[in-house]
């Protein structure tokens, strides 16, 4: 993380990510049509215990973008993003309030079958952590196994999760070594497979690069660029030319001691180049954080 | 914060009230199922109702689940049942023990318990007379001869897994395990074979606290060296940066640190011992009397008495066993629980 | 870096630097002192297969395997009052085979009881209700073992009685399931449910150990990707306590196989080879042992001595089992 804030440093940064995501959103824009909202958080709380971390935070997801999620450390936006699949109720003591809208209906509402639920809304995780009982092609479609869905053509369903991980042609002749024998990089691009299989409409990445090196990382931004035409993606990262790399728009989170609260929305490239509040610009210039 | 003020958290993945009075509707459903069953067929008995109760709750939540949630929840719900019905197994039997001892070993309880031993009377006389004064003494002193035994060397042992972490700590963790899987009646005939007859030649309450040690060293061993491994590292780091000798650091502060955690490992040893009979059996000889020295004469303890009192097998005589059964598990349970308060009191530190 | 690289290609890597230190006295002492102490459980452990070996040598020389092949059990004395040696004969393979048995039943109870009562109290129990069960499931672990026997006795053995006779109306045509005599009691069923009731505290307690220790991000991957709680357990949670849930089996079966006392109380003891479960007679070598011991004569103690160490190794190698399954298990599932 110190890396990124001191690379982060510097005369005319604010510009430079600005430019990269603005070139990006205009291009974007061109191929894609905004095609509606994916996923909507209204006003979302979340405390641990008696301590509230998050605190109203209002967002609207639309299909076919990436959204990504920054702030410093212990802002909330891990949280945040756990709330969006309900799996922010594993932790003890936690609780929420607000609403998340997939397709106009509130995942939370009482009868909702929650695996459904993250069927539809898949996750990555910041360390890649493929099953290490089963092989490649076995995690691919561990989904379907745990979920117990049927499918018709298996071979067609893990053909096409790897290749739009893009994955396919490092692994295509070792389909049944373990998963555990990939690097980290290939490792987290089979955990994009893997939530890929279940055909999920919305992804959520919790800092999936921060465990990978520079090169591991460029593949999985890759990987999150092609994705991002047929799914809704939201990415909490730590890395500002990440978000401005891969995403379109931009939400900052900032937590003063107490809940975490979100500062600023926009397209990426307005946040990063003209920030509205001045708090948002110190942190993309990296006076702090 | 005035947001706050008006949002209240909430826990929307917790049964709604709906779904808490269809499981409850479940439960009533499956106990009427099994008294109908059971008045119907001619199973009986009290497994008759449970097995029926559990087929039955089975059943109707796979049912309600399936038409309200569908097959995979529903399939969740059964092994749900089934793993509780594992616990449920598992603790019966505790629950039974507990009850069995309390109520059996209620009517052998009087006064004279503390004050007499068994030297005038037989355990076939009225329950009333005599007392367990000898066993009770006896498993005191055994108990504390196998302590002054065991607890150096599994202590040491724990060390040397911790802190000295030498060539030999694979092997020695496995001994350890293997020593812990020593059959008691092994120890009995050890020291039988070692001490008794080359040595000895009779009974007495210190060869019987030898064999106990046997018994006692691993646990003792096994629990203080998990409690040293939690010790952190920069304790010991702190000792020797100050410039102190790996001994000094040891005894004068990792060992200080870990004292209520290896009071737990003695007393659990304790506790692992103290209703230990085949090896009491073998070698103490089990007399009546009071006798205070370990090293001469037969001495009693409450195993030998209790199984004494078993075999002998009159009404008197049985009550005898289970109103002594009833203050071993008093004891045992005294010592659990003050092993598991003092760890506590650790772990909140 | 670079230079280290570049050292490394010329293949003249320095050699390592050997640190020593010289040790204070002290520390010598001290160190000599704790290394002596932690060899005591080697020590103990050699001097009892010594002794047990000594005691036992002469009765293993002349009945050589039959010790563990035969089942004749018999002290012949000669007119004048002193053991013949020729025609007194000791076999324990009733015995053993009682053990196996006994301790078979109990494994096969106790085993799937324990996965599943650790899988709930880690995954399913409220935090509450977990906590007291754990200190139950503990507490069990420690009572002692004529406890369990005195209450396998009096309150199991009746309903345990009732359960084998079910068996044996529903299942009589499986052999080992047969009764011939129709004696229920002290059977070798009784006695291994004893064994279980006193083994499922272990291996419920090494499981919930194993099971705990389940890398918390596999298991939100699995919930991530739309498991229920059972596809979740078994996708993750099984695969990686697998050898674990094997190791505390052993370590249950290892208990099961010495166990004396409550096998004594609750089993009939009888020298001859029953693969019946549900009739009453069986073996067991610690009972045996206990059983013979009272009026034994020196030379059947040696014979007792050599059981012994028959039931010594066989623990031994039970808990060389469980360690080499334990420690194997950085492959697969983990």
């Amino acid at each position: 993380m110190s890396d990124e804030m001191t690379t982060g440093r510097g005369p005319g940064l604010v510009s430079s990510l600005g430019d990269v995501a603005r070139r990006r959103f205009e291009s974007k824009r061109v191929t894609t049509a905004v095609q509606g909202v994916g996923l909507e958080a209204r006003g979302i709380h979340a405390w641990f215990g008696d301590r509230m971390v998050l605190e109203d935070m209002s967002l609207d997801f639309w299909s076919g973008t990436v959204t990504a999620l920054i702030g410093p450390s212990g802002c909330g936006k891990s949280t945040f993003i756990r709330t969006l699949n309900r799996m922010h109720e594993f932790i003890p003591g936690a609780a929420m309030a607000g609403q998340v809208l997939l397709n106009g209906e509130d995942i939370y509402s009482s009868g909702t079958d929650v695996t459904k639920i993250r069927l539809k809304i898949g996750m990555v995780f910041q360390k890649p952590n493929p099953f290490p009982s089963m092989t490649i092609s076995e995690n691919v479609l561990a989904g379907l196994k745990l979920a117990q869905l049927k499918v018709d053509n298996k071979d067609d369903l893990l053909e096409e999760c790897l290749e739009r991980a893009g994955l396919w042609n490092e692994v295509k002749d070792r389909l049944s070594s373990y998963g555990g024998s990939l690097s980290g990089g290939q490792q987290q691009r089979l955990c994009i497979a893997r939530s890929l299989a279940v055909r999920p409409e919305v992804l959520l990445m919790d800092e999936p690069c921060s465990a990978l090196d520079p090169g591991s990382t460029l593949r999985i931004e890759e990987t999150i660029s092609h994705l991002a035409a047929s799914m809704t993606i939201i990415i909490v990262t730590h890395n500002m030319q990440q978000a401005a790399r891969v995403s379109d728009y931009t939400a900052f989170l900032l937590s003063d001691g107490g809940p975490g609260k979100m500062v600023e929305f926009g397209p990426t490239g307005e946040i990063f180049s003209r920030p509205k509040d001045i708090r948002t610009e110190n942190y993309v210039t990296g006076r702090f954080g | 914060m005035t947001t706050a003020a008006v949002v209240k958290p909430s826990k929307p993945w917790q049964a709604s009230p709906r779904q808490r009075l269809n499981s409850a509707l479940v439960y009533i459903a499956a106990i009427m199922t099994s008294y109908l069953i059971v008045a119907i067929t001619p199973m009986k008995g009290k497994l008759a109702y449970a097995f029926v109760f559990f087929a039955a709750f089975i059943v109707f939540d796979f049912a309600l689940n399936l038409f309200s949630r569908g097959f995979p929840v529903a399939k969740d719900a059964i092994a749900r049942a089934v793993v509780a019905a594992g616990i449920c197994v598992a603790v019966f039997p505790i629950l039974s023990i507990i009850a069995t001892v309390i109520i059996r070993g209620y009517h052998g309880l009087h006064i004279g318990l503390f004050t007499h031993d068994m030297a005038l009377n037989s355990v076939t006389d009225p329950v009333k007379q005599g007392g367990l004064l000898h066993a009770l003494t006896g498993t005191a002193i055994l108990v504390l001869v196998a302590l002054i035994i065991s607890v150096p060397l599994g202590i040491l042992t724990a060390i040397y897994m911790t802190e000295i972490r030498g060539r030999f700590m694979k092997p020695i963790k496995f001994l350890v395990q293997a020593m812990s899987g020593v059959p008691s009646i092994v120890a009995g005939l050890f020291i039988l074979s070692a001490v008794v007859y080359p040595i000895t030649k009779g009974y007495s309450g210190f060869v019987g606290s030898l064999a106990l040690s046997i018994l006692m060293i691993p646990t003792v061993a096994r629990t203080s060296e998990e409690v040293l491994l939690l010790i952190p590292n920069d304790l010991r780091e702190a000792g020797v940066a100050l410039g102190g000798t790996h001994w000094r650091t040891v005894a004068m502060v990792v060992v200080p640190a870990a004292k209520s955690g290896l009071v737990t490992a003695m007393i659990l040893g304790v506790a692992r011992i103290a209703g230990e009979t085949a090896p009491i059996l073998l070698l103490t000889g089990g007399g009546d009397k009071v006798n205070g020295d370990p090293f001469h004469g037969p001495m009693g303890s409450l195993p030998f008495y209790i199984w004494k009192s078993y075999s002998v097998g009159t009404p008197e005589s049985i009550t005898r066993a289970w109103a002594a059964i009833l203050v071993l598990l008093v004891i045992v349970l005294v010592l659990f629980v003050s092993a598991r308060l003092l760890s506590e009191r650790r772990s909140s530190k | 870096m670079s230079q280290a690289l570049l050292s490394a290609a010329e293949g003249a890597v320095p050699a390592k630097r050997e640190i020593t230190t010289k040790p204070r006295f002290s520390d010598r002492v001290f160190r000599a002192v704790v290394s002596g102490g932690a060899l005591s459980s080697l020590i103990i452990l050699g001097l009892i297969f010594f002794f047990l070996a000594f005691q036992g040598y002469s009765v293993l020389r002349s009945q050589g395997i039959h010790f563990i092949t035969s089942s004749n059990w018999q002290v012949v004395q000669d007119t004048a009052g002193n053991v013949d040696p020729k025609h007194t004969q000791f076999g324990i393979a009733a015995m053993l085979i009682g053990t196996f048995l006994c301790s078979l039943i109990a494994i096969i109870v106790a085993v799937p009881v324990s996965v599943l009562a650790a899988l709930f109290l880690n995954f399913y129990a409220p935090p509450v209700l977990k906590k007291i069960m754990v200190a139950v499931v503990d507490l069990m672990a420690a009572f002692p073992s004529i406890l369990f026997g005195l209450w396998g006795f009096f309150v199991l053995m009746p309903s345990a009685e009732y359960w084998a006779k079910l068996l044996h109306h529903f299942l009589g045509f499986i052999p080992i399931f047969k009764v011939d005599p129709p004696i229920f009691t002290r059977s070798p069923f009784v006695a291994g449910l004893v064994l279980a009731v006193m083994i499922i505290p272990i291996i419920t307690s090494v499981s919930r150990e194993v099971f705990s220790q389940t890398p918390l991000d596999r298991i939100q991957a699995a919930y991530a990707l739309g498991a229920t709680r059972w596809s979740m357990i078994r996708a993750v949670v099984l695969p990686y306590g697998r050898s674990g849930v094997v190791g505390g089996a052993m370590l249950g079966l290892g208990r099961a196989l010495g166990e004396t006392v409550a096998v004594y109380t609750v089993l009939n003891i009888v020298y001859q080879v029953n693969w019946h479960v549900l009739l009453g007679a069986g073996g067991n070598v610690a009972s045996m042992i206990l059983l013979k011991f009272g009026e034994a004569g020196p030379q059947e103690i040696k014979a007792l001595m050599a059981a012994g160490l028959v039931l010594f190794l066989l623990t031994l190698l039970v808990n060389l089992g469980a360690d080499l399954v334990v420690r194997r298990s950085g492959g697969k599932g983990r």
